[in-house]
């Protein structure tokens, strides 16, 4: 997991290296300082004992105690700096990572991940690592230096006054395993409780009119008591373990107060000061606070790295998913042209799914067709035709484009030349003219007018104040559903497909434009072959062929005369959309 | 409907410095949740800081003992003067320490129960607000109120405001020691105090100022990865992923510039503080000296003379002086942070609820044989309106689904009118479609019927009650929705079916979901009713959500029911067969129905065709062919072309 998280600190990696030698440097002086102040405490007690008193070596030492701090101060700064590039900058590359590796990902990859969980792992896991991470490399030096720094000088310094850390080291390491150990299963059984709150505060905020329309707010709000009672215990149980660390902490400081002061007051009297001074308890006290809070800041980074831990394997699960569709070696370069066609073909979403979602589909289009697919939901109408573009990998059997298989080509060739409006679809923020050019970068905006004007979008677009201009905001909420469509379509178009998909991509659109859609597309693209899945009979009576879906297989494939006379269940819907409100008049 | 306006970027309180009539509201928040920890609290911390100013004027106290003895070596005497004092000294650690176990668990269990009543406030609040909050508010902003913002108030109360307490009273403790000892060297140290407290406040405001900007370049980035997330597919189709790749690095990096300047500011802080105490700790060295020196005659509350014994817990003190102020500059991002949250909090607390004058109720009756009605805590299955009136009489009218609008006029905001004198009269049992384009106005007509919104202008009547008399929570029990975008709530499938009334036992729910042609696909789930859904049911298609949706509806058994767009994404062979469960369920009730698909509304009793929110046609499928208006195009529309 950290090797894999890792290879993305890269150029911060020089950053890293600059903090952890200048922390190095940094608890140096810090360590260092309390030696020169102990000095700087005897000078002046010299003062009031020598013979002839002179502030001399009072400045001598302070001038070398400012140099330290200087020097201490530089060293901060440039580690601090350094600090927050490093960790800012693994943020970001891992960020970059994290999406780059998104976009490699097939379909299957994708229906692996909810968008939510996506968001979440891109946002608020990797601040929590950037934040780890810092601490990490701010400290992991740090302390564990200062500790040893601090006990060498307290032995230096005090010589017998150290022992006091025989006793109290032990104690706070022992109390803080034991506090973390304790606390950090309670507070990971917490966090999950609190997710689920927040998604169902969530639930009620999206479904407000749900709530309101059947006056449930008061069992709404009764369940959310309960629901936020419950976490409230669990999280104040967890909090209360944690708050034994301050006065374990204070117990240690204090032992250790009493202890030097009595110790080495005894000390000093009975050799009459020659065996240790006033300065070297007051360094001894400092030592000592330094060792403790080492310590602390150690028990702090483990908590840090656990509470983190989560957010690691959470994203670490998305850079390690390999993606399913990879080019073939020496794939083709060339779509020669869209006929299509299904050898055999079987598929399965997953491969330890039960059932096959398409299976013995054998089909054969030619270029330039229009091909109407109908049929009831979960009958695998997209499923078949998310073949065709290399969405998915079929598990049994070819689906071939152009005469070759779907998986020789290369992968954005054959997405270039095969334009499938998706049925859940999204547009992006943007102006409509960006959210068109989806389709082709380079398109001047005669072409985009063209394709609008064949999506009969460029109508409505012109009553738009700002026109082809309009600011389209986040998933398109300011067009309507049908307005939606259009765009969708058109933003297609904007490829010149060899093969175009509609997966019932008018469904809001009115009959009369949706018409008026199939008609230009007769007119204006006759060589692109058009597969059209639809529910309204009327989308696809005209095809030259009409695919009827039944629970993965086809049921029948041909001409609207045809299917009426032969295929039941086409006769049953087409009856149903034609005079289905008729038996209740009769 | 959809307006976006009040997207007004989040940490709207940038640049300003700490709000402290804020403050003020959540420290009396906490102090009317918790009257009595608070004050033990309060005096725990007090204790625990005067007790860390005493280790200063102990040691000095020793040392002075030293002084006296060591030249004599006679330790045992000098026992005598040493252990009491430590003793003391002991003591009041004993009780410090207990003092801040007290105040550390008290702390913990205040701060949950604090946060723990915001977010039921909130929430509680939350619920009684008007749709038009949720309409005009975007959901991540209200989201983020519950874990954003609550945990910036977390670190506020548990840590940021008990630290500031100490730290501020140990300033003073150590002030006063300080003015105890001598007048001179603690306007020195002040002088210092002074240089630092400048510093930091420059630090601190430019680490806020881009703290901030890193919040809001975080929620810019959110919003992309939401949208991109959710677009991967579309992305895939069309090959656009080093486009979005790019674009996605451009925002990544204002994230990155961002972050680098907030925690460069914020890492600095420490080591600067730090030094500054250094350097501060020799100037006293250096002036301490002097004035051992100089024989200056010594100004101090105590009237002690200048000596060593002054000097060195001095040099102490200033240690411990320039560590809390830089502990208090530490906080100061949690303070900024947490006080814009709660200001946020608040804000969204003190949204006016949804107001609800109505008095008419929803109750239970008995009908005896004369027709006379007399309430009962009974189901009965048939309800009336309780409608007390001034004279203090009662009259029960019978529910019986008869809604009528009388020239309405609506707008969600005064100065733009969307609907324009609507009629409707919807006779008990008949069913009413609306049809038109998006945006013609089908869905806030029944936002109105259900008061989601009010009225501009005109009348409406239910049962010949105006709506506006009756209790909202009531108007709706008796209004069963289905809508567009269909929400299903975590839980089991019964659990949602029973959404509609809760009483309802398992036999009802299955039989509503029979009705709405559910059961069929619900038993063949794994876990058939018991099939837990969550993420809004996405283990469903969307066709499956919405005949949930609609057993929801049914088992609540309501007079009169509205159809919003119920069965758009149900296919029209499903549809078909759902079709006579439907009927069932539409029989003896008055529905309201809005489709797109004409098949669905064809067999309504009245059509009424919308254009730019205005009624245009009503009638029967026959009279409004027989027009041959704009519902003979839409309806022919497919066929006329050719």
């Amino acid at each position: 997991m950290i090797k894999t998280l890792a290879k993305s600190i890269r150029e911060y990696k020089l950053p890293t290296i600059i903090t952890l030698i200048f922390i190095m440097g940094e608890v140096l002086m810090e360590a260092y300082i309390p030696f020169i102040t102990a000095d700087l405490v005897n000078n002046i007690k010299a003062l009031s004992m020598s013979e002839n008193p002179s502030v001399q070596p009072i400045i001598k030492t302070g001038l070398y105690l400012v140099l330290m701090a200087a020097i201490s101060l530089a060293c901060g700064i440039i580690a601090a700096l350094a600090c927050a590039k490093a960790s800012a900058g693994f943020a970001k590359n891992l960020r970059h990572d994290m999406f780059a590796k998104i976009q490699s990902y097939s379909f299957a990859n994708i229906d692996k991940f909810s968008s939510t969980s996506l968001v979440t792992r891109l946002t608020t896991d990797i601040t929590n690592v950037q934040m780890s991470y810092m601490m990490i490399i701010r400290t992991a030096v740090r302390s564990p230096m200062l500790f040893l720094f601090s006990i060498i000088m307290a032995y230096k310094m005090g010589g017998a006054l150290a022992t006091t850390f025989v006793v109290v080291v032990p104690i706070l390491i022992f109390g803080l395993i034991l506090i973390a150990r304790k606390a950090m299963p309670a507070f990971r059984r917490v966090f999950k409780k609190y997710d689920n709150l927040n998604e169902s505060i969530e639930e009620n905020v999206r479904g407000m009119r749900v709530v309101k329309g059947f006056s449930r707010e008061d069992y709404e709000k009764q369940k959310f008591g309960i629901a936020a009672d419950e976490i409230k215990k669990d999280f104040t149980k967890a909090e209360r373990i944690v708050a034994f660390n301050s006065p374990l902490m204070q117990f240690c400081m204090y032992f250790n107060m009493i202890f030097v002061l009595l110790v080495g007051s005894m000390l000093i009297i009975k050799s009459g000061g020659t065996t240790l001074d006033v300065g070297q308890i007051s360094a001894t006290i400092t030592y000592g606070i330094q060792i403790l809070m080492s310590l602390m800041m150690l028990s702090m980074i483990y908590v840090m790295i656990t509470m983190s831990i989560e957010s690691m394997k959470r994203i670490c699960e998305v850079l390690k998913e390999e993606p399913t569709l990879v080019n073939c070696e020496n794939p083709v370069y060339d779509v020669k042209d869209g006929t299509i066609e299904f050898k055999n073909v079987g598929f399965k979403y997953f491969e330890n799914a039960k059932s096959y979602a398409l299976s013995g589909v054998n089909l054969k289009i030619e270029s330039g067709m229009t091909v109407g697919i109908i049929g009831g939901t979960g009958s695998s109408k997209s499923t078949l035709v998310q073949l065709i573009p290399r969405l998915y990998d079929v598990t049994d059997g070819a689906v071939l484009v152009g005469g070759v298989d779907v998986r020789n080509y290369d992968i954005k060739t054959l997405r270039d030349s095969v334009a499938m409006v998706l049925q859940k679809n999204q547009l992006f923020s943007g102006t409509i003219k960006d959210n068109i050019r989806w389709g082709n970068e380079n398109a001047d905006d005669e072409e985009i007018i063209r394709v609008c004007k064949l999506a009969q979008a460029d109508e409505f677009i012109d009553t738009f104040p700002d026109g082809y201009d309009t600011y389209i905001e986040q998933g398109g909420s300011n067009v309507s559903g049908g307005q939606k469509q259009r765009l969708c379509i058109a933003r297609a178009l904007l490829k010149n497909p060899k093969i175009l998909i509609l997966d019932d991509s008018t469904s809001a659109v009115d009959t009369k434009t949706d018409a008026l859609i199939r008609k230009g597309f007769k007119e204006y693209i006759p060589e692109t072959t058009k597969i059209i899945i639809a529910q309204r009979i009327a989308s696809v009576e005209e095809a030259d062929m009409i695919i009827v879906m039944n629970n993965g297989k086809i049921e029948a494939a041909g001409k609207h005369d045809e299917l009426i006379k032969n295929c039941e269940i086409y006769k049953e819907i087409y009856e149903q959309q034609t005079n289905g409100g008729d038996s209740d008049e009769k | 409907m959809k307006s976006n306006s009040n997207a007004m970027p989040r940490g709207v309180s940038a640049g300003k410095t700490v709000n402290f009539s804020v403050l003020k509201r959540v420290v009396k928040m906490l102090y009317g949740y918790y009257p009595k920890l608070l004050p033990i609290t309060v005096c725990c911390i007090l204790f625990a800081a005067i007790t860390a100013t005493l280790p200063a004027i102990f040691q000095q106290q020793v040392i002075s003992v030293i002084e006296d003895w060591y030249e004599s070596r006679d330790w045992v005497s000098a026992k005598e003067a040493i252990i009491p004092k430590m003793i003391l000294l002991g003591g009041f650690y004993l009780i410090s320490l207990i003092a801040t176990i007290l105040q550390t668990q008290i702390m913990a269990v205040m701060t949950q129960g604090f946060l723990d009543n915001m977010r039921k406030t909130m929430f509680n609040g939350m619920q009684d607000l008007p749709i038009k909050y949720f309409d005009t508010h975007k959901h991540g902003d209200i989201m983020s109120y519950y874990t954003n913002d609550i945990d910036a108030l977390r670190q506020l109360i548990s840590q940021a405001m008990p630290a500031l307490l100490q730290a501020f009273i140990v300033i003073v403790g150590v002030f006063s020691i300080m003015l105890w000892y001598s007048l001179w060297m603690t306007l020195v140290v002040l002088a210092g105090v002074l240089i630092m407290l400048i510093v930091s406040k420059k630090l601190a405001g430019g680490s806020s100022k881009y703290f901030i900007r890193q919040q809001m370049s975080i929620g810019k980035a959110e919003g992309f990865v939401q949208e991109f997330m959710s677009g991967q597919k579309v992305v895939k189709v069309f090959n656009h992923e080093q486009k979005a790749q790019e674009d996605f690095d451009a925002v990544n990096n204002t994230l990155y510039e961002d972050s680098n300047r907030a925690h460069s500011y914020a890492n600095c802080l420490g080591p600067i503080n730090m030094n500054l105490g250094n350097i501060l700790y020799v100037v006293i060295a250096a002036v301490g000296g002097l004035f051992l020196l100089s024989d200056m005659s010594n100004i101090s509350i105590s009237g002690l003379a200048f000596d060593i014994s002054i000097v060195v817990p001095f040099l102490n003190m200033t240690r411990q002086f320039s560590g809390n102020i830089n502990q208090v500059s530490q906080q100061i991002n949690s303070i900024v942070m947490g006080l814009a949250g709660a200001e946020r909090i608040f804000a969204l607390m003190d949204e006016a609820p949804e107001s609800d004058d109505g008095y008419v109720t929803l109750v239970n009756v008995e009908e005896s044989e004369n027709g006379e009605l007399k309430e009962t805590e009974n189901r009965t299955g048939i309800w009336a309106w309780k409608h007390p009136h001034h004279d203090g009489t009662v009259t029960y009218t019978k529910v019986q689904g008869d809604v009528r609008l009388f020239d309405v006029d609506f707008g969600y905001t005064d100065d733009k009118i969307v609907l324009h004198n609507i009629d409707v009269y919807a006779e008990p049992g008949q069913k009413v479609a609306f049809v038109g384009a998006t945006g013609a106005g089908k869905t806030t007509i029944t936002n109105l019927i259900n008061r989601f919104y009010d009225i501009a202008d005109g009348k409406i009547r239910y049962d010949g009650i105006n709506i506006n008399k009756i209790k909202k929570s009531d108007l709706r029990r008796s209004l069963g929705i289905v809508l567009q975008d269909t929400n299903l709530f975590t839980g089991t499938v019964m659990e949602n079916i029973r959404y509609g009334r809760l009483d309802a036992s398992d036999e009802e729910c299955i039989e509503a979901a029979r009705l709405a042609g559910a059961d069929d696909f619900i038993t063949r789930l794994p876990l058939g009713y018991e099939t837990p859904l969550s993420n809004n049911g996405s283990n469903l298609s969307q066709g499956q959500r919405q005949l949930i949706a609609i057993a929801r509806a049914a088992v609540a058994d309501p007079p009169v029911m509205i159809l919003d767009e119920a069965t758009s994404s149900i296919d029209t062979r499903t549809e078909a067969i759902v079709q006579k469960g439907m009927d069932r369920l539409m029989q003896g009730r008055t529905v309201f129905v809005i489709a797109h698909r004409l098949s669905t509304v064809k067999n309504s009793d009245v059509i009424m065709v919308l254009d730019k929110g205005r009624i245009i046609e009503r009638g029967s499928h026959e009279s409004l062919i027989e027009q041959k208006g704009k519902y003979y195009q839409l309806y022919t529309g497919a066929f006329e072309l050719e």
